[in-house]
């Protein structure tokens, strides 16, 4: 019984940490119909400076490190798409070529700064100790984790769909020659979608600190499980990036504590049989 | 005439290269040719069929790996195991390529990135299989015509002949009439349909031909470093491939092998001096595509043209 409490909740808490990357991604897709390959490596570089903030200093807590993180990543994506990716508008196979080859620059980078030796990130002390309910221990970290991820996911939501920014993007997704005939400001709209998406990668990424470390490699092992779940869910759908989440979170984790050596295999069942029966994913509108 | 001529005379440096220039050398143009064979079969998806594949190393990685299993745990002799290698390989590409061409465009840039990832995952994880981080060995270089192929320079010819016969096959490819349809449907793949083409059906061909040449670089790569290890199903591995045909120009054969030249030099050379491989495959990604979209080939042309048209003017 403990085992199946455990993987479901390690099952949410991965679930909840690949939305905190494929909202981004699916965002960034939407709008700039951009396939951002450093979306692994934006999430693996905010783990990275959130575990130097927490090694080097007491001064922040673990919330306080994700979100000056987030900022620091959200800078670094704001720079990548205003000086690489607008010099290749309209070129997207150029783009993602550049945000590859950015992907890589910025992995060898923290390898350089960090060294190879993963840094641990400690779980808040408050939350160490696990939850004891019918005789069962939850661990409360994962618990929270998911929390977040509601969190982010009602954010999200509600930015899309009750603000007036919201309605500029969704208007720049449907039709953005028109949503730029009538006065949207796309271009503004393109960084700041940029900037929002990578910020929540990096923000995520020290999330996930007390569960995965910040290590290299993080960028390879995340980036695949998050196309993984867009392709699942629909690439231009936040719904199917959450969907997916959970799902790919629940195959993944179980996949690896039943069967560890074919969990890759198993992982990538759902995305065939979706793919051969639904091209445009679950939720998604727009074959990509 | 001219052209015959300039043809000859490369051939003939090629094949008697080894015996004026060092091991290093002869080894290092081993390794571009496999690079070479790589990127031409790349460069049919990319180049010429517009489906730019992330994934490709999936081919290269399977047919080595493919290969070393038979070797080591059915015993196969290296040719045999080579021949169940490509077998095996052409099977995967049939299936990969079912499942990608479901999209186009980025989709499929996302979807041949993902299953390459599923492989190097299994290859990492399947330890029982595959070995895990360990890599596979196999004990010998295979033997041709009764001739360990273990010195630099037998190998070399045997790289040489392989690549050859690739580009001559590759070549035929893309000018028979099978092959103007695949650029057909790369450039009008509507219109294509609408003159009653299977756009689907060109394309998977055309993906499981570059899946068979991507295997014999698989096979090249086993025989000579008589080692495979998961890396080489990662995706720098694609990586690498696709920038040497972006770099040196895709769709177009020359490009490729001008590429595989570039990035093997860089990676050998420039790899000696500094350390940071990954960053530099990185940057040069970034400036080719920033500065020479189109490629080193047909951008040294394009010059080339200029100033000829300069002089008789």
């Amino acid at each position: 019984m403990q085992f199946w409490v455990i993987q479901t909740l390690n099952s949410l808490a991965l679930g909840g940490l690949l939305f905190l990357l494929a909202s981004g991604f699916s965002l960034i897709f939407g709008l700039m119909r951009l396939a951002n390959l450093t979306h692994g490596a934006l999430f693996m570089l905010g783990a990275y400076i959130g575990a130097n903030l927490l090694r080097d200093s007491d001064t922040f807590n673990l919330w306080g490190a994700a979100i000056l993180s987030g900022l620091a990543v959200a800078l670094v994506g704001g720079l990548l798409e205003r000086l690489v990716l607008r010099q290749l508008a309209g070129n997207s196979l150029g783009q993602v070529l550049a945000t590859l080859g950015v992907a890589f620059i910025i992995s060898d980078a923290c390898l350089l700064i960090w060294g190879g030796d993963p840094i641990p990130v400690p779980t808040p002390s408050s939350l160490a100790r696990p939850i004891f309910f019918a005789g069962l221990a939850f661990p409360t970290y994962r618990l929270v984790v998911v929390c977040v991820a509601l969190l982010v996911a009602l954010a999200l939501y509600v930015l899309l769909e009750r603000t007036r920014l919201g309605a500029m993007i969704r208007a720049g997704v449907d039709d953005r020659e028109m949503a730029r005939a009538v006065g949207i400001p796309i271009s503004a709209l393109f960084t700041a979608v940029f900037c929002l998406g990578a910020g929540v990668a990096g923000a995520g990424g020290v999330i996930a600190g007390p569960i995965l470390s910040a290590y290299p490699g993080l960028d390879a092992d995340m980036l695949p499980l998050a196309l993984i779940v867009v392709i699942l869910g629909g690439i231009d759908s936040l719904v199917g990036a959450f969907i997916g989440s959970f799902i790919i979170g629940f195959v993944y984790t179980f996949g690896t504590a039943l069967l560890p050596d074919l969990a890759y295999v198993i992982l990538f069942l759902p995305m065939i049989i979706v793919i051969a029966f639904r091209p445009q994913g679950l939720f998604g509108r727009l074959q990509a | 005439m001219r052209k015959t001529v300039l043809i000859v005379a490369l051939l003939a440096v090629l094949v008697v290269f080894p015996f004026f220039m060092g091991e290093f050398y002869i080894n290092l143009a081993s390794q571009i040719l496999i690079a070479a064979v790589f990127a031409m079969s790349l460069n049919l998806l990319v180049g010429y069929g517009g489906l730019s594949s992330l994934g490709h190393a999936s081919f290269l990685g399977f047919a080595a790996y493919a290969c070393a299993w038979s070797i080591t745990r059915l015993g196969f002799d290296p040719f045999a195991a080579g021949a169940l290698a490509l077998v095996a390989t052409l099977l995967l590409a049939a299936f990969f390529g079912v499942i990608a061409l479901r999209a186009t465009g980025l989709g499929f840039m996302m979807i041949t990135l993902a299953l390459s990832q599923v492989l190097w995952g299994l290859a990492y994880r399947w330890a029982a299989v595959t070995n895990g981080d360990n890599g596979m060995s196999i004990p010998s270089r295979p033997r041709l015509f009764g001739l360990l192929l273990d010195d630099a320079a037998s190998f070399y010819w045997f790289a040489l002949g392989v690549t050859l016969i690739a580009f001559v096959c590759i070549a035929v490819f893309i000018g028979s009439a099978f092959g103007a349809s695949l650029q057909g449907t790369r450039d009008q793949p509507r219109r294509m349909a609408a003159l009653g083409h299977d756009v689907w059906m060109v394309r998977w061909l055309t993906f499981i031909y570059a899946g068979f040449w991507g295997g014999v670089s698989g096979l090249l790569y086993i025989y000579y470093n008589k080692y495979i290890h998961p890396t080489s199903l990662a995706i720098t591995s694609s990586a690498e491939g696709l920038l040497s045909v972006i770099a040196g120009g895709a769709g177009t054969m020359a490009g490729p092998v001008v590429g595989a030249v570039l990035v093997v030099i860089l990676k050998n050379y420039v790899s000696s001096y500094i350390e940071r491989w990954n960053m530099l495959l990185g940057i040069v990604f970034l400036l080719i595509v920033l500065f020479v979209p189109e490629g080193i080939v047909p951008g040294s042309r394009r010059i080339f043209l200029r100033l000829r048209g300069a002089s008789k003017g």
